[in-house]
């Protein structure tokens, strides 16, 4: 059986864009080396926000992505059986506050910029901010209210997509892992060889998350997509003190930088079963999944910045993943020019879970040969920022890499811990 | 001088911090409990002594004296009300945490002689109040907090040592079926506990039922502090009891003390009429406010309930246990194998896969007491450096031997059998915590077609709760395994709990606060005030 499209990685991206694949009448085959939703998808949060972003391509995708997500959940809804859990879509909203004089200043004028890209970026007076969040730390410095932020439960929006795209014929491999290429005569992608044997398609596309690189690795050509560790912690449940999505303006800094040191902020929010989140962590370590309380000692001491009621809270889980990190800071989604058959749609860093739907829709355009809903070429795998990463030396470090990370999806197991 | 810090002090943990001080070792024994003595040697609160503890336990004698000894000795540095919350692993073992069961993770080997062993070099136990600890040897770091359970501002302190016993014990496991989570309802463990500890009965007619031979000393002690016990009720059939304990007598020889103590709890249960019946369990409770009638019914071999046997019994409580489940938490955390059968893998010296880290007690097997003080010995004299060929060993290698038969046997004559699901009805709940029932459970496997764990939690919320899957962990992987036609395939276990304990947000907050450097005595990390912004 030739497929039309291949899809490597059953994440929510892998899942969303297999789902329009086969909306667009292309026969679709997922091949997943784990469990579906296995991998980041169930290591994150799910926050779908336009409040981090500047201006620039990635805000142009989340924005058009935050348009799909309402009606893509009816559409599921509609879709799957009645039993199928709800993927907890909710707009609550974000709240981005500075907690010092000096970031008090950078916060406005980053909304305003943001506004001006069409982004509903409101700032607030304090007590505006406290009829939100009645039990906020009084001594902020400065706050600007995101109506359009939004939310989802990850994993189980990554099992709804991969459950309709199933709905649409698609063939859905685990426990499958891609090992290798399959060329033709001309040396064009035509399959890939895994560890149950070949599958042929026409199309490849890699949406292995942090994985991406050696996967790439893997078919014969190297591309810079790097593991960035974030950890959760987890509150018992409580009765519900905070509503919106509550976070310091630091977290904008530690999104935008390539900083490989530890890096955090704290994200806080509650969620439907009443535990509140608090993340998260950056960092830089490779696919290390050690437990290291000095980091969420560091989580817990700033999101106490943003709510001191949470003091005498306790935190009964940990988890965390590895977000796939991208060195110019932008989600890579086309074709490779390199290895005609090879696409790619990955890269998302911290962000995947809200891009996964926009990514779908501009790879399905783009393969078809239909009009993108928005420009395509900031994410394509050919831009300028890209090239100094895709040089030789970069491919040798990451088959190196790749080597030392044949048991990843132990790794991932581990940070999970004990459960997402 | 070798320091070895010791985890959890029950008889395991006690007898390895005995033979570690018999070597001259260092040693720190923690519990989270308030008393010394773990699952076996529970108690009277000591402000309470009496006089007739002697009788309600086996070697009460040997525990006064083991515990004795410690509390007198300046070397052994004791904490209760000590909970270790988190275990972090050493740079060496980075990324070797065990993917699934059965297989051996770590590169590090665990067959060498005395004098490889890791557990000699001599990096001081410490104490840091400030910082997280940089490991930088290969022993994992071990983060404590001191004090009142519900407490905030528990002391933290984290230990870095040349040595780690890990015996935190296992806890009892108690099968779900309709009615279970009514108040009257439970584990045999919290009702011997209660029997122990506070001279409670939990109820005046009580029944008790699962699998296992320690069902009778819990049947016991509720005939001794009042309850009229109906009936244990053994799940099991005569014929795989007697098959798993009755080849080879002889082997038990050298457990002829345990065999005694058998002896005696049946005894006991001619004199207080309790009958035991077998192949038969509770497959439902009913009531309204509280646990008033049973409905019991004969298993077949498998455990599936026999349609038309029911019977019903009434009852103001009922006792439930089908083993136990070993607190793999902390050893999963510091990266040690695990066998199989889901228990630490260690080798003849104690050892597990991670250098400088020991298991002992029901974390290795379910064997009882004895084998729990053996294999504590052994473990605390090889951690502090000590040798198997030792003569202070030899009759420990025996025992050792013995016992380990012992465990084999209780788990071939009494484990769960893989039928037991046939007692369930749609609106059991499975997961308490999350007040997840088995109908809705099974339909979301379905319609997600999920063959991961980690999402099938995640979409069914099982084990998602307070107790993070300690209590259902292992019925909800059985139970959603029989959902996916392969099995789950994403070697996911409900085990692994990186926050061993839950933390008080200012208490972990505490640990991002500068260290201060140079101190080397205890100290008491205060409740953090929450930092505020520099206004
Ligand atoms: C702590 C944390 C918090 C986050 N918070 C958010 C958030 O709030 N909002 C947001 O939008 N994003 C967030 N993210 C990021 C988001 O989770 C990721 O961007 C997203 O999940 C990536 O999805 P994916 O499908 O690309 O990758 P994944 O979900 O990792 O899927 C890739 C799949 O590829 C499979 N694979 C790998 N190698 C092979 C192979 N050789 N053969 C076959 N299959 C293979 C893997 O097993 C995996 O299942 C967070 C991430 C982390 C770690
Ligand atoms: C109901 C019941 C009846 C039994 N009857 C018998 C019997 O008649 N005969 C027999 O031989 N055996 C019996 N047993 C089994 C016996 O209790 C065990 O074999 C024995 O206690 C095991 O010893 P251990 O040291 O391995 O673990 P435990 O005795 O369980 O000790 C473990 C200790 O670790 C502590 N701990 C756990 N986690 C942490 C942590 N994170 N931080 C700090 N401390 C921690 C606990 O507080 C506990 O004190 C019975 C068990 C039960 C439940």
């Amino acid at each position: 059986m030739i497929d039309d499209v291949l899809v490597i990685g059953a994440g929510i991206v892998g899942a969303a864009c297999a789902r329009t694949f086969a909306a667009a009448g292309l026969q679709v085959t997922v091949v997943e080396r784990g469990a579906a939703a296995g991998g980041t998808s169930a290591a994150g949060e799910g926050n779908l926000l336009l409040s981090d972003k500047q201006p620039g391509a990635e805000l142009v995708l989340a924005q058009y992505s935050a348009t799909l997500w309402p009606d893509t959940v009816a559409d599921l809804t509609a879709e799957l059986p009645g039993t199928f859990p709800s993927v907890e879509f909710e707009q609550k909203g974000g709240l981005v506050v500075a907690t010092t004089e000096p970031g008090a200043q950078p916060l406005l004028d980053f909304a305003a910029r943001q506004s001006d890209s069409g982004v509903d970026a409101r700032p607030i007076s304090t007590a505006e901010a406290l009829v939100l969040e009645p039990d906020l730390n009084p001594a902020i410095t400065a706050a600007v209210h995101y109506p359009e932020d939004s939310q989802v439960q990850p994993t189980i929006a990554a099992e709804a997509l991969l459950a309709s795209a199933r709905v649409r014929g698609v063939r859905v491999i685990t426990n499958t892992r891609v090992t290798g290429p399959i060329l033709s005569a001309s040396g064009d992608l035509v399959g890939v060889q895994t560890s149950k044997g070949d599958l042929h398609a026409g199309h490849v596309v890699i949406a292995a998350g942090p994985w991406s690189g050696e996967v790439a690795a893997a078919l014969g050509v190297n591309l810079p997509v790097k593991p960035r560790r974030g950890m959760v912690l987890v509150t018992t449940r409580m009765p519900h003190r905070v509503f919106h999505k509550v976070y310091d303006a630091d977290y904008v800094g530690a999104t935008l930088s390539s900083d490989a040191a530890l890096q955090t902020s704290s994200v806080v929010e509650s969620t439907a079963s009443g535990t509140v989140l608090i993340g998260s962590s950056r960092q830089q370590v490779g696919f290390d999944n050690r437990f290291d309380v000095h980091v969420l000692a560091e989580i817990a001491a700033k999101a106490l910045r943003l709510f001191p009621f949470l003091a005498g809270m306790s935190v009964m889980r940990a988890y965390g993943g590895f977000r796939p990190f991208m060195p110019d800071h932008m989600p890579l989604i086309g074709a490779d020019p390199r290895l005609p058959g090879l696409w790619h749609a990955t890269g998302h860093e911290g962000a995947g879970i809200g891009l996964a739907l926009g990514t779908a829709d501009i790879i399905t355009a783009l393969m078809t040969g239909d009009q993108p809903p928005i420009d395509p070429t900031p994410y394509s795998p050919a831009r300028d920022s890209l090239a100094p990463f895709l040089d030789s030396d970069d491919a040798a470090r990451l088959s190196d890499a790749s080597a030392a990370t044949a048991d990843d999806t132990a790794d991932q197991a581990a940070v999970s811990g004990g459960a997402a | 001088m070798t320091d070895v810090v010791i985890i959890g002090a029950g008889p395991a943990g006690l007898a390895a911090a005995t033979s570690a001080r018999a070597l001259g070792a260092h040693v720190v024994l923690l519990d989270s409990a308030d008393q010394l003595g773990g699952q076996y040697w529970r108690h009277l609160p000591t402000q309470r002594p009496s006089k007739h503890e002697a009788g309600l336990h086996h070697g009460w004698a040997k525990f006064q004296k083991l515990c004795a000894d410690l509390v007198a000795d300046p070397d052994c540095r004791i904490l209760t009300q000590a909970q270790v919350w988190a275990i972090t692993a050493a740079e060496s073992s980075a990324g070797t945490g065990p993917a699934s069961t059965g297989s051996a993770t770590t590169g590090s080997a665990c067959t060498g002689s005395a004098g490889t062993d890791p557990a000699t070099t001599g990096a001081s136990a410490r104490n840091s109040a400030g910082s997280a600890a940089s490991t930088t040897s290969a022993v994992p770091t071990v983060h404590v907090l001191v004090g009142e359970p519900d407490g905030v501002g528990r002391e933290r302190l984290s230990f870095s040592p040349d040595a780690i016993v890990l015996a935190n014990g296992a806890h009892d496991r108690a099968l779900p079926f309709p009615g279970w989570d009514l108040p009257g309802v439970f584990t045999a463990g919290a009702a011997q506990a209660l029997a122990k500890s506070e001279r409670i009965a939990v109820g005046d007619r009580v029944l008790v039922a699962g699998a296992g031979p320690f069902l009778l000393p819990v049947a016991a002690s509720l005939a001794q502090v009042g309850a009229t016990v109906l009936g244990v009720l053994e799940a099991n059939h005569m014929q795989r009891i007697i098959s798993g304990w009755g080849k080879k007598p002889w082997q038990l020889i050298g457990a002829a003390s345990k065999g005694a103590e058998l002896a005696g709890y049946a005894r006991n249960h001619i004199a207080n009429r309790i009958p035991y019946l077998t192949g038969r369990g509770v497959v439902a409770a009913h009531g309204t406010e509280r646990v008033t009638h049973v409905t019991t019914a004969k298993l077949d071999t498998g455990w599936a309930p026999i349609a038309g046997t029911e019977k019903t019994v009434a009852v103001d409580a009922v006792c439930i246990g089908h083993g136990f489940t070993p607190r793999l938490e902390l050893a999963i955390a510091a990266g040690c194998a695990l066998t199989a059968e889901r228990f630490v893998r260690v080798d003849a010296h104690q050892r597990t896969t991670v250098p400088g880290v020991y298991a002992a007690g029901e974390l290795t097997a379910i064997g009882g007491v004895d084998a729990a003080l053996v294999e504590g010995t052994i473990a605390g004299h090889a951690a502090a450096g000590g040798h198997l060929s030792d003569p202070a060993m030899k009759s420990q290698v025996a025992k050792r031997i013995t016992f380990s038969g012992f465990a084999r046997r209780i788990e071939k004559a009494h484990g769960i059998r893989a039928m037991w699901p046939g007692w369930l009805t749609d609106d059991t709940i499975i997961c308490r915590c999350e007040e997840v029932n088995y109908g809705a459970m099974c339909q979301t496997a379905q319609a997600t077609e999920s063959t991961g764990l980690r999402s099938l939690k995640l979409s069914t919320r099982a084990g998602l709760g307070l107790c993070q899957g300690r209590v259902c962990g292992r019925t909800v992987e059985e139970l959603l395994a029989c959902q996916t036609p392969g099995g789950l395939s994403d070697g996911v276990m409900t085990d692994r709990r990186p926050i061993a304990a839950p933390v008080r947000i200012a208490d972990l907050a505490a640990a991002a606060l500068p260290a201060s450097p140079g101190r080397n005595s205890p100290q008491t990390a205060s409740p953090s005030k929450p930092s505020r912004p520099t206004t």
